[in-house]
C-alpha cells in the first residue's frame, strides 16, 4: 500500500482508442466543424459587422447609438414587440380552446378539424396575408367590414395581426395539443372521488398540467411573429417592423452595419425566449410516469356542443383563408371577372419565373430533406451512442440547439456577411443552390436533431456495448440495427425538412440569385410587381406541392411500417 | 500463471467521488464469481471496467496473462449479458445469436450449425426464426446468453442478468446459468444485489460496500464466517447482541454468563453476531450450558417456519430472533407471551 502513490499525484488512465472509435471521433469533429462554419461563424460575423464601420474599422457601439438616434427605426422595434404581444395574446387562448376541444371533449370529426387547423403549416406564412388582401384589401370583397370596425384599411398593423394569428395558430396548437393529451386519468379519478367541482379540477389539475405547454406556446408564437418577414412585407404597407427593416437596410440601402444591429435586436428576444423555454422544459420532468392511465373524455352534451361550435367557427375561418387564396388564384380578373381560369398559373409558367422557381423549391426541399436527414441523424447517433472525444460532445450539443434560438432572417443575414466576403474561401458557394440547402438545413437543424435524439434514447443503451464485446464495429450495428429501427423517425425528419424548405422565406431571401430563386421568394416578387393573382397562384402551388409530398411521406411511412417493421407487431410479451 | 483474471489496485473516481478504492482480485480459470453488494457499492462499475466500458482511474487488469488495462472493448475477450437483455429487436433470434459470428467471416453453414447448437444449449431449440418480442423475458435472457457465448469467449460477464425477471423465472434461470457454466467451463463473473442468488450459484462471492471489497470467500465462508459486520448484516438474517468478553472464554450478556470459543487477554465490550438458526429451541437437555429463558414477543408467519422474536431478561432484555418450525410451535403450544428455553451455539458466535 505504501508504495502506491496517492490518487491526486497520478494521472487518470486513458483507454486506447480502437480504430472504429476514431472513425466516430472524426465524424463528430466533422459535425462540429460544419456547425461552426455554417452557423457559429456567420453569427459571429453579424456581431463583428455591428461593431465596425463601412471600412471594417472597429467603432464600438457607435452603430447602436446611430440606430437609437433614428426614431423611425426605433418605432419599428416598438411595432414589432406590440404586434408580437397582441398576436400571442389572441392566438394562445384560441389554440388552447381548440386543443382542449380536441383532447378533452367528445366532439365528432376530431381528425378532420385537426387537419384543417394544421393546413397553414403546409403553406408559406404569407399566404394568409395574400388571402386577407383579397378579403379586406382595397378591392376585397368584404372591405366594408374593416371600415365598419373603425379601421381605415387592412394594410398595416390590423392585417399583420390577423394574418400572423392564422400563421402562428397551428404552431401553438401542436404544442398545446401534446400538453393536453398527456394527462393522467388517475388524477381526475382521485379528484372525482373527493367530490371536486369541474371548475376546481380545471384550475388545479388541467391548467397546472398544461402550464409548461402554455408557456412554450406563448414563447413560440411571440418569436415567430417577431421574426416573420413575409407577412409584414405583403400586407404591412407603411407599418415598419424589425424584420422588414433588416431587409430594407441590407438589400435596399446596403447598410450592413445598421442591418447587423437590427439583426442582433431580433436575435435578443429569440435567444431570451429560447432560454426561458429551456429552463421551463427542464423543470417539466417526470410529470407523466410510465404508469399513467391515459385520460378518455366522457360525453357531456352542453359542453360538447359548445366546443363543437367553437371548433367549427375556427375551422371555417381557416378554410376561408385558404379557400380565398385558391379562389383568387383562379379568378380571371379580380374583382371584375371572377370566372375560374388557369390564367395566373399559365402566365406564371409562361413567364417561366414561377415554373423555374417551383422547380428550384422542389430541388431545395429534396436536397434539404435528403442531406439534412443524413447529417442530423448521423450527428445525433455519434453524439448519443459512441464513446470518447468527451470534449467535443458538449460543443455538439450546444451547436445543435443554437439554430432554435436563431431567427431565419438573422441566419440569412449572417450568411450574406460571411459568405459574401470576397476573402472567404467559401465565397464560391454564395447564391448557389448548395448554400440555400445548407442554410435551410442549419435553420431547421434543432427540431430534427431533437427528434433523432429522442428516438435514439429509446433504444437500449447497451447495443453498442454488446456489439463491441462481439467485436462488431459500431457502424455495422448502426446499419443493421439502429437505422432499420429508426426508419420511421428518419421519414418524419425528412418530411419536416421538406415542408419547411418548401415554405421558408426568411433565411433564403438574402441568398438567392436569379437562377436559384425559389417559389416562396417568387411570391414576394410577384406581389411587389402587382401580380397579385400570380402571387396567389404561386402560394397555392407551394401549398399543394407540400400537401402532395406530405401525403407521399405518409404513404412511404405506411409502406416502411408494413415491410420493415414486422418485428414491432409481433407484440405480446 | 494460475489466475485467469487478475485485478491490481483498481481505482475509479468520478470527480471527487471515489466509486472504487484499491480493488485487488484474482479469478481462477473456470470459476464462477459473484460481485455482491447494495446498489451504489461499485460492483457494476467494476464489471464495466473489466469489460472496458469504463476506464479505471488507476490499476492494472490482466486476463490470461495479457495486460488489458487500457484496451478498448473490441480488443478484449469476453461475452456480456445485461439486465435489459439488449437483444436487437429487428433481428430474428438466429440473427441475434449469429451477430458476432457473421463478423468473423465464419462460413454460413458453420454459423447456422453453431446457432442451432447454442439454442439447444439454452433450451430454446427451433426458436431461431422468431423475433425477440415474441419471447418471454426469461427466454429473451437465454437468447442474450446464447449470443454472448456464440463466439466462445474466455470470460462471461453477467450484469444483474436476472433482475428484470419474475421470482420463479429468476430461480429457474439462475440454476440453468450455473449448470451451463459448469458444462462449458467458462470463467464467469456475475453482478447481483440478491444475496440468495449469489449464495446459490457462486464458487466465490466478492462482497462489496462503498467501493471496497469487504470479503472474498465461498458462499459458506461468507455466510458462516463473515469478515465484517457489514457482511454479516448484508448476507442473511442475523442477531446483534451487546455483551462483554472476559479472559477465559467467558462471555457476559446481560446478567448471564455464556461459554464461547473466543479467548481474550483483556476484558472488553463486544457485539455478538449470531444467526437465527444458531439459536436453538431444541434439543436442550437439563444442565446444558448457554441456555436461558425468554418470552415470545412476536411471531411472523413465513410458511413452514416462523420468525419468532423472543426477549429475555437473562440477556438484558435484548430481543433475539429464532427460526421455529410451525410444527414445533403447535407441539409446544407456543404463542405470543409463552416462555421457552433457548440455547446459543458457542461455535457459531462472531465477535466484532
Amino acid at each position: 500500500m505504501s508504495a502506491v502513490l496517492p490518487a491526486s499525484n497520478s494521472r487518470a488512465l486513458r483507454q486506447r482508442s480502437h480504430w472504429t472509435d476514431r472513425v466516430a471521433h472524426l465524424s463528430l469533429l466533422a459535425i462540429v466543424v460544419a456547425l461552426v462554419v455554417f452557423l457559429a461563424l456567420p453569427l459571429a460575423t453579424i456581431l463583428a459587422k455591428a461593431l465596425q464601420d463601412r471600412d471594417g474599422a472597429f467603432v464600438g457601439l457607435r452603430n447602436f447609438a446611430s440606430y437609437l438616434a433614428t426614431p423611425a427605426l426605433l418605432q419599428s422595434f416598438v411595432n414589432s414587440v406590440s404586434v408580437a404581444l397582441l398576436v400571442t395574446a389572441v392566438t394562445v387562448p384560441l389554440a388552447f380552446g381548440f386543443a382542449y376541444a380536441l383532447a378533452r371533449s367528445c366532439i365528432p370529426w376530431k381528425g378532420t378539424f385537426r387537419t384543417i387547423a394544421l393546413i397553414p403549416l403546409l403553406a408559406p406564412s404569407l399566404l394568409s396575408a395574400i388571402s386577407l388582401i383579397y378579403w379586406f384589401g382595397n378591392q376585397g370583397i368584404a372591405r366594408r367590414l374593416v371600415t365598419a370596425l373603425g379601421f381605415e384599411n387592412i394594410y398595416g398593423a390590423p392585417g399583420i395581426v390577423v394574418a400572423e394569428c392564422f400563421a402562428v395558430f397551428p404552431h401553438a396548437l401542436m404544442i398545446l395539443l401534446s400538453a393536453l393529451t398527456l394527462a393522467d386519468a388517475r388524477l381526475y379519478e382521485a379528484a372525482d372521488a373527493l367530490g371536486t367541482s369541474t371548475r376546481r379540477k380545471f384550475w388545479t389539475i388541467t391548467l397546472p398540467g398544461a402550464k409548461y405547454g402554455l408557456i412554450s406556446a406563448a414563447l413560440v408564437a411571440f418569436t415567430l411573429v417577431m421574426t416573420d418577414f413575409g407577412i409584414p412585407k405583403v400586407i404591412g404597407g407603411n407599418f415598419n417592423m424589425l424584420a422588414t427593416d433588416v431587409f430594407k437596410l441590407v438589400i435596399g440601402q446596403q447598410d450592413f452595419q445598421r442591418g447587423a444591429v437590427v439583426g442582433l435586436l431580433l436575435l435578443v428576444p429569440a435567444v431570451l425566449t429560447f432560454g426561458i423555454d429551456w429552463l421551463v422544459q427542464r423543470k417539466q420532468t417526470a410529470m407523466l410516469t410510465a404508469r399513467a392511465v391515459p385520460l378518455k373524455p366522457k360525453p357531456q352534451r352542453g359542453f360538447d356542443a359548445l366546443m363543437l361550435g367553437f371548433v367549427v367557427v375556427v375551422s371555417a375561418l381557416m378554410l376561408a383563408m385558404i379557400g380565398m387564396a385558391v379562389f383568387a388564384s383562379f379568378a380571371t380578373y379580380w374583382p371584375y371577372n371572377l370566372t375560374p381560369s388557369w390564367k395566373h398559373y399559365t402566365m406564371g409558367f409562361v413567364d417561366a419565373e414561377v415554373g423555374d422557381a417551383f422547380l428550384n423549391s422542389l430541388k431545395l426541399a429534396a436536397g434539404t430533406a435528403f442531406f439534412g436527414t443524413i447529417v442530423v441523424f448521423v450527428g445525433a447517433y455519434m453524439l448519443e451512442k459512441t464513446r470518447g472525444a468527451d470534449a467535443l460532445r458538449p460543443l455538439v450539443r450546444l451547436l445543435a440547439m443554437l439554430p432554435m434560438a436563431v431567427p431565419g432572417l438573422v441566419l440569412g443575414l449572417g450568411y450574406i456577411f460571411f459568405f459574401n466576403a470576397a476573402d472567404n474561401p467559401l465565397h464560391g458557394l454564395y447564391q448557389t443552390l448548395t448554400i440555400l440547402i445548407v442554410c435551410t438545413i442549419v435553420h431547421f437543424y434543432t427540431t430534427g436533431h431533437l427528434t433523432a435524439v429522442t428516438a435514439l434514447k429509446q433504444l437500449d443503451a447497451e447495443f453498442e456495448a454488446v456489439s463491441a464485446s462481439l467485436k462488431v464495429p459500431f457502424f455495422k450495428t448502426f446499419w443493421r440495427v439502429t437505422l432499420p429501427i429508426c426508419t420511421p423517425t428518419l421519414i418524419d425528419i425528412a418530411r419536416y425538412f421538406f415542408i419547411n424548405a418548401m415554405t421558408t422565406i426568411s433565411a433564403v431571401v438574402f441568398l438567392y440569385s436569379p437562377e436559384t430563386k425559389v417559389a416562396s421568394i417568387a411570391i414576394l416578387n410577384l406581389d411587389e410587381a402587382g401580380e397579385a393573382g400570380a402571387a396567389a397562384a404561386c402560394a397555392v402551388l407551394i401549398t399543394a406541392g407540400s400537401t402532395v409530398v406530405t401525403l407521399l411521406f405518409i404513404a412511404l411511412g405506411a409502406w416502411v411500417e408494413r415491410s420493415t417493421q414486422a418485428w414491432r407487431r409481433t407484440g405480446g410479451r | 500463471m494460475a489466475d485467469y483474471l487478475r485485478l491490481e489496485g483498481i481505482r475509479k473516481s468520478f470527480g471527487s467521488f471515489e466509486a472504487l478504492k484499491e480493488i485487488d482480485l484474482e479469478v481462477v480459470k473456470g470459476e464462477f464469481v459473484c460481485f455482491l453488494g447494495p446498489s451504489g457499492c461499485g460492483k457494476t462499475t467494476l464489471l464495466r471496467i473489466i469489460a472496458g466500458l469504463e476506464t479505471q482511474t488507476a490499476g492494472r487488469i490482466l486476463q490470461a496473462g495479457r495486460d488489458i488495462s487500457v484496451l478498448p472493448p473490441a480488443e478484449r475477450d469476453y461475452g456480456i449479458v445485461f439486465q435489459s437483455y439488449a437483444l436487437f429487436p429487428n433481428l430474428s433470434v438466429a440473427d441475434n445469436v449469429a451477430y458476432g459470428l457473421v463478423n468473423r467471416k465464419v462460413a454460413k453453414a458453420t454459423a447456422a450449425a453453431r446457432v442451432d447448437e447454442l439454442l439447444k444449449l439454452v433450451g430454446l431449440p427451433g426458436s431461431g426464426a422468431k423475433f425477440p418480442a415474441q419471447l418471454s423475458g426469461g427466454q429473451q435472457q437465454r437468447i442474450a446468453l446464447a449470443r454472448a457465448l456464440a463466439t466462445s469467449p474466455g470470460l462471461l460477464l453477467l450484469d444483474e442478468p436476472l433482475s428484470a425477471l419474475d421470482a420463479l423465472e429468476r430461480v429457474r434461470l439462475r440454476q440453468e446459468i450455473r449448470s451451463l457454466q459448469r458444462t462449458l467451463g467458462v470463467t464467469t463473473i456475475m453482478v447481483t444485489h440478491d444475496q440468495e442468488e449469489a449464495l446459490s450459484v457462486a464458487d466465490r462471492i466478492v462482497v462489496m460496500n462503498q467501493g471496497m471489497i469487504e470479503q472474498i470467500g465461498t458462499p459458506l465462508q461468507i455466510y458462516r464466517d463473515p469478515a465484517t459486520p457489514f457482511v454479516a448484516d448484508f448476507v442473511g438474517k442475523i442477531n446483534v447482541l451487546s455483551g462483554r468478553l472476559r479472559p477465559g472464554r467467558d462471555l457476559r450478556i446481560g446478567a448471564s454468563r455464556f461459554d464461547c470459543e473466543h479467548d481474550t487477554d483483556a476484558e472488553r465490550d463486544v457485539k455478538i453476531y449470531l444467526r437465527p438458526e444458531d439459536v436453538l429451541a431444541r434439543p436442550i437437555a437439563p444442565g446444558d450450558a448457554n441456555v436461558f429463558d425468554g418470552a415470545i414477543d412476536k411471531i411472523e408467519f413465513l410458511g413452514s417456519y416462523c420468525l419468532v422474536r423472543v426477549s429475555a431478561e437473562a440477556i438484558g432484555a435484548q430481543p433475539i430472533t429464532v427460526y421455529l418450525s410451525l410444527n414445533f410451535l403447535a407441539e409446544q403450544k407456543l404463542e405470543v407471551g409463552s416462555r421457552l428455553p433457548l440455547k446459543l451455539l458457542p461455535e457459531r458466535m462472531r465477535f466484532f
